[in-house]
């Protein structure tokens, strides 16, 4: 016993070593596990706090590229209302439609910290709990599909990016309404991969690719992005497509966070078919 | 002793947000991600004592994950590092300056020295840096250029900042 402690003592620089590099290991297996380890994320509140107050002094020099891209939603969402105003003169609805209930809620949130340079890429918001964030939300953009929420602290919130080789979404083709896959593809910031798209299709370049229904995190019809190449690889028989991402990851600044407020019920429901 | 404590607490506390909220967000063609803040554990005195310089690599690790969502991988890369780190300052070095206790930074070593030190410890901290992110060796040679890449720049930062910031 004593000569075990003499020898621990005599290599304690590497026992030290050992028992470091065994604590950063575990931790990077667990967390690899789909991370729930909530202290060691940017999601708690000294670490956003840090975030918020750089946040807040780098938005002034986005000021103008801000203001121009609000204008342009605002455009084009006035756009779409008058659409709907037309139709609802054309055909005046009485009664309010239940079917038609708002099943999604928005809430508007910044994006304080966000990479686009790693293999796995995160995104932290200024909201957390508090403000009704919730694990499993969907995050958009103005011009797409951002990620979904992860982990929550009272006032901050993150989640995974679309660039996250973990993150996956089921995203479909507005032409042909063929729905696949989608996954970053690891290396551009602007490009994704969509997967499981059999080859008797037709494709074209400059497709549109949009959430699918059947996401459960997104509405239907979010804009992805459009397809610039596609290709059958030898051997299989679906589809090789590469898709060009609408959302800058770059410059992402404000956001919307997604909330399915049916997505308890329509889980409890599908949760009924497992094991059949 | 008290005196060098609170240079090496500022210095700890700069490096980190010099690192997440500047050089994180230095992207040249996506590829590029320098990683100066190891600059703290070369700075290190050489007289430090060893479960010193290994728990200070840690911290300084973990600080680096917490900000950056990467459990483990930086505090794995800087643990590495401040391991093998008496093993570098021993091959760029003579026995009577690490004796002496200085520290090690360009005024103390000279160029060539601090250089060979600086490209050593940064070759080091990055490949277990870049190839524990990729977590597997799938897409080797994509993540060798990232890596070789991103150590270039972090080398040349931290000889810039020895002739800017370090001076004295």
């Amino acid at each position: 016993m004593r000569s075990l402690f003499r020898f621990l003592l005599r290599n304690y620089f590497l026992m030290m070593f050992l028992a470091l590099e065994a604590i950063s290991l575990s931790l990077m297996v667990s967390f690899n596990n789909y991370q729930r380890v909530t202290f060691f994320n940017s999601s708690n509140n000294i670490v956003g706090d840090v975030y918020q107050r750089f946040s807040t002094m780098d938005d002034y020099f986005s000021l103008g590229r801000t203001n121009a891209r609000l204008a342009a939603e605002n455009a084009s969402l006035r756009k779409q209302l008058q659409f709907r105003i037309m139709n609802q003169v054309k055909y005046p609805i009485n009664r309010p439609d239940t079917v038609d209930a708002p099943a999604y809620i928005f809430t508007s949130a910044k994006v304080i910290n966000n990479s686009t340079n790693k293999q796995f890429n995160y995104i932290t918001l200024n909201k957390g709990s508090r403000q009704g964030i919730k694990p499993d939300m969907g995050i958009i953009s103005a011009d797409g599909v951002v990620g979904v929420i992860t982990n929550v602290s009272p006032n901050y919130s993150t989640g995974l990016s679309l660039l996250n080789k973990r993150f996956s979404i089921s995203a479909k083709i507005t032409n042909n309404n063929y729905s696949g896959s989608l996954v970053w593809d690891g290396e551009h910031y602007n490009m994704a991969e969509l997967k499981e798209i059999p080859f008797h299709v037709i494709v074209n370049v400059g497709d549109s690719v949009v959430t699918s229904e059947n996401s459960g995190i997104f509405p239907e019809g979010i804009m992805i992005g459009k397809i610039t190449k596609f290709d059958v690889e030898s051997g299989t028989n679906f589809y090789n497509i590469k898709v060009e991402l609408s959302t800058n990851f770059k410059t992402l600044k404000y956001i919307e966070v997604v909330q399915n407020t049916k997505s308890a019920e329509l889980k409890k429901l599908e949760s009924n078919n497992v094991g059949e | 002793m008290i005196k060098g404590l609170g240079k090496y607490v500022i210095m700890f506390v700069v490096l980190v947000l010099v690192q997440v909220l500047i050089l994180n967000n230095i992207q040249f063609s996506g590829l590029i991600n320098p990683y100066v803040y190891i600059l703290f554990i070369l700075l290190l005195p050489f007289t430090i004592p060893g479960y010193l310089l290994l728990g200070l690599a840690f911290l300084l690790g973990i600080s680096m994950d917490i900000f950056n969502n990467t459990p483990g991988i930086h505090a794995g890369a800087t643990v590495l590092l401040g391991f093998l780190r008496p093993g570098i300052a021993r091959l760029i070095s003579s026995r009577e300056v690490i004796e002496k206790g200085s520290t090690p930074n360009m005024t103390q070593l000279g160029f060539a020295s601090f250089l060979k030190y600086t490209v050593i410890a940064v070759l080091i901290h990055h490949l277990f840096l870049f190839y524990a992110e990729a977590f597997s060796f799938g897409g080797f040679f994509e993540t060798f250029i990232r890596y070789i890449l991103s150590s270039i720049f972090s080398i040349l930062i931290i000889l810039g900042s020895q002739f800017i910031v370090f001076k004295n």
